[in-house]
């Protein structure tokens, strides 16, 4: 028997498929995954279930007053927090900011500069000017490697997800070029690394490795969610993305806020690395561009580009982060798994998010005759 | 320049683009079709994985080639069905599929080797170079262009061949009138969401081959990152060509070229930091990109298909 499937348009967007969505796709994602896990020969139960112990600890754990699987769930969630707000703020105006990775990076290399090099060359200087002289480098930093691809598109209309994705790979390579050479550590063994920054320029933390970025995502947030439902600004960013041809009529400078909105996603990416590289490693090293920048796409969406649904969505990816780091070291399971996880609930919810908006109808018999039929009802 | 240096630069030149170029016609063909499709470098590092494990473990380079187109068809049949049938955005589905495709490509790399163990390291089947009688012969490039291997020459005939549909006969007529309007191509009686599921499979295939010429010739092996921002490259070929197969080759030739001069230098010592020289296709995307994209708005052309990205809804005119 033949048949089609057909979307009929919904009049209201059903709140109750809103909510079902999310939840479906993360179940199918994870069916997806355990038949990926079986099919290599690996118990998808004992995975999962190794995954969240190793993201959120055990009840045994907790009882001892043990939370490092949580702190450590938390120390991955700030970068993805940061960088996710980041992006879901130009993808508000449909400038598809592919490029927090390397903004990010960006940001950890100039808040690396001042940390390395101003003690030794400004030794007069107050010692609590340092952390933010840091993030203030490391936000202009990131804005600066946000605003080229911003600038390409608003006055060449020079497509920007290309360019915020070379520059990634631009910015990463930098990096380990002074890592690899003239910043390496002399009396770091061969390591490849700088040498590490005086304590001063640490970021206090408040529990377990968790630091003070934790602070910086909360209240990058609020900022966030303010800008864009409290200001005019926030509403020109709101009305281009969702109709750029009235936002023109409107007056609104569109080019002048795709630069502005590019300095503001770049700076907190920016921001996110300053935060990696004074919070946890201490030192320029590798592992700073570990997919921080790619992942907050997938919480941006998630989160349908809402300033607090990013803040949850972060947590929630980063724990599945941990697990994969936990069944790596565990089981000997490649990490990895956890992006193919996030790759398939993302294609779950892209798919089910279309069921908010229309009904999915399955059409029996010859499709012609169906249209024909809905015609003429 | 000595005429020793000239044939081992386009030698490398043409087979650094033979991926990109297998990519690039393939994404060319989606996006004819009105299909934007933003996870070749998922499709391609997929195609790559794949290709190098079945050939490994089958010994047949072909049976890698077989698996590879497949494997890309299939990915890109996800996004077909998320974008075609599902209306899906464009660009996040395709973002989706490029860090799915990577994500997979590195989970399976890790376990698809002998018993288990990762692939990495492991040495496999290769395509080798076949020299074609006389036209190998010709002086100056003929060792260049006609001593390579299969898949090149194969990407010779293909190029023609995607011009020729293109713009030469009925179907590529059709091709091209869905993706510049869907609308009118429908009420023409073309099937509409049936070719671009067509064209964006078709598509999926070629990247996913073009990921194969990477792991079974260009750099025989499996590497984490083997692409390293290919399918992207690829991506931005497409604008440089104005969506024109002939054209991609021009793009694919300066690429290769920036690859083999990258080689050539690493090669012959230079004092150039290697983050430098491996910056430099990266760089030169954004400077083309920039430089065509103007270019292309001083002379008022528009060269994407009108209806790209937007999906085709036969109930909602526009």
């Amino acid at each position: 028997m033949s048949f089609s499937l057909k979307l009929e348009k919904r009049l209201e967007e059903s709140r109750l498929i809103a909510f079902l969505v999310p939840v479906g796709s993360l179940l199918l994602a994870l069916v997806f995954g355990a038949v990926l896990l079986q099919a290599v020969g690996a118990n998808p139960w004992r995975t999962y279930s190794a995954m969240v112990e190793g993201a959120f600890g055990t009840p045994a754990q907790w009882a001892q007053g043990d939370f490092y699987a949580l702190t450590e769930t938390l120390v991955k969630a700030t970068p993805l927090m940061i960088c996710g707000l980041a992006v879901s703020i130009a993808f508000r105006m449909l400038f598809w900011n592919i490029g927090a990775e390397g903004q990010l990076v960006m940001g950890g290399f100039a808040a690396g500069a001042v940390a390395l090099w101003l003690p030794d060359m400004a030794p007069w200087l107050p010692r609590w000017v340092f952390l933010p002289l840091m993030a203030l480098a490391g936000i202009l930093a990131g804005a600066a490697w946000g605003i080229i691809p911003g600038l390409l598109k608003a006055y060449v209309r020079v497509n920007e997800i290309i360019t915020t994705l070379m520059l990634n790979y631009i910015a990463i390579l930098w990096l380990q070029h002074l890592y690899y050479g003239p910043w390496k550590d002399p009396k770091g063994f061969g390591f490849p690394g700088t040498a590490q920054f005086e304590p001063f320029t640490w970021l206090p933390r408040l529990f377990g490795r968790v630091h003070l970025g934790l602070v910086f995502a909360i209240l990058a947030a609020i900022f966030i969610w303010l800008v864009l439902s409290r200001t005019r600004w926030g509403y020109e960013i709101r009305l281009i993305g969702e109709n750029p041809v009235a936002a023109r009529y409107a007056g609104i400078n569109i080019a002048r806020n795709i630069v502005l909105v590019m300095f503001l996603s770049g700076g907190l990416a920016g921001l996110s690395g300053m935060a990696e590289v004074a919070g946890i490693s201490h030192r320029l090293q590798h592992g700073l561009a570990v997919g921080y920048g790619f992942t907050a796409i997938i919480v941006a969406w998630l989160a349908r580009l809402n300033p607090w649904g990013v803040v949850l969505v972060a947590f929630l990816l980063a724990a599945l982060l941990v697990g994969g780091d936990q069944i790596q070291i565990t089981m000997g399971l490649p990490a990895a798994m956890a992006s193919v996880l996030q790759g398939a609930i993302l294609f779950c919810m892209l798919g089910g998010n279309i069921l908010t908006r229309y009904r999915l109808r399955v059409v029996r018999g010859m499709p012609a005759k169906a249209a024909q039929a809905a015609q003429e009802g | 320049m000595d005429v020793a240096l000239f044939i081992s630069i386009l030698t490398i030149t043409i087979r650094a683009g033979t991926s990109l170029l297998y990519a690039t016609v393939g994404e060319i063909l989606t996006e004819r079709s009105g299909i934007l499709n933003l996870g070749v470098e998922g499709m391609m590092i997929m195609g790559a994985v794949s290709a190098f494990a079945a050939a490994f473990h089958t010994g047949s380079v072909w049976m890698g080639v077989v698996t590879a187109i497949v494997v890309g068809g299939m990915l890109a049949l996800i996004h077909a069905f998320l974008t075609i049938t599902l209306r899906a955005d464009q660009v996040v589905s395709g973002l989706a599929l490029t860090i799915f495709g990577s994500g997979l490509a590195s989970f399976l790399g890790q376990r698809l080797g002998p018993e288990g163990q990762p692939l990495v390291g492991q040495v496999g089947p290769r395509f080798e170079k076949i020299a074609l009688p006389v036209l190998s012969d010709i002086p100056l490039f003929g060792d260049a262009v006609f001593r390579q291997d299969v898949l090149v020459y194969g990407m010779y005939l293909l190029v023609p061949l995607a011009w020729f549909i293109l713009y030469k006969t009925r179907p590529g007529l059709h091709l091209r009138a869905v993706g510049e309007s869907p609308h009118t191509a429908d009420a023409m009686g073309v099937n509409v969401p049936g070719l671009r599921y067509f064209y964006t499979i078709l598509g999926g295939m070629l990247v996913g081959l073009g990921g194969a010429h990477l792991s079974l010739a260009y750099t025989p092996g499996w590497t984490e990152n083997l692409t390293s921002g290919r399918g992207w490259i690829a991506i931005a070929l497409v604008i440089f060509a104005t969506w024109d197969p002939a054209r991609a080759v021009i793009g694919a030739l300066l690429f290769g070229g920036v690859n083999a001069i990258q080689f050539r230098l690493q090669a012959a010592g230079t004092t150039i930091p290697a983050a430098f020289l491996n910056m430099l296709p990266y760089a030169f995307t954004i400077i083309v990109l920039v430089l065509i994209t103007w270019w292309e708005a001083f002379r008022k052309r528009i060269g994407a298909p009108a209806a790209l990205g937007i999906p085709y809804m036969r109930e909602e005119v526009t």
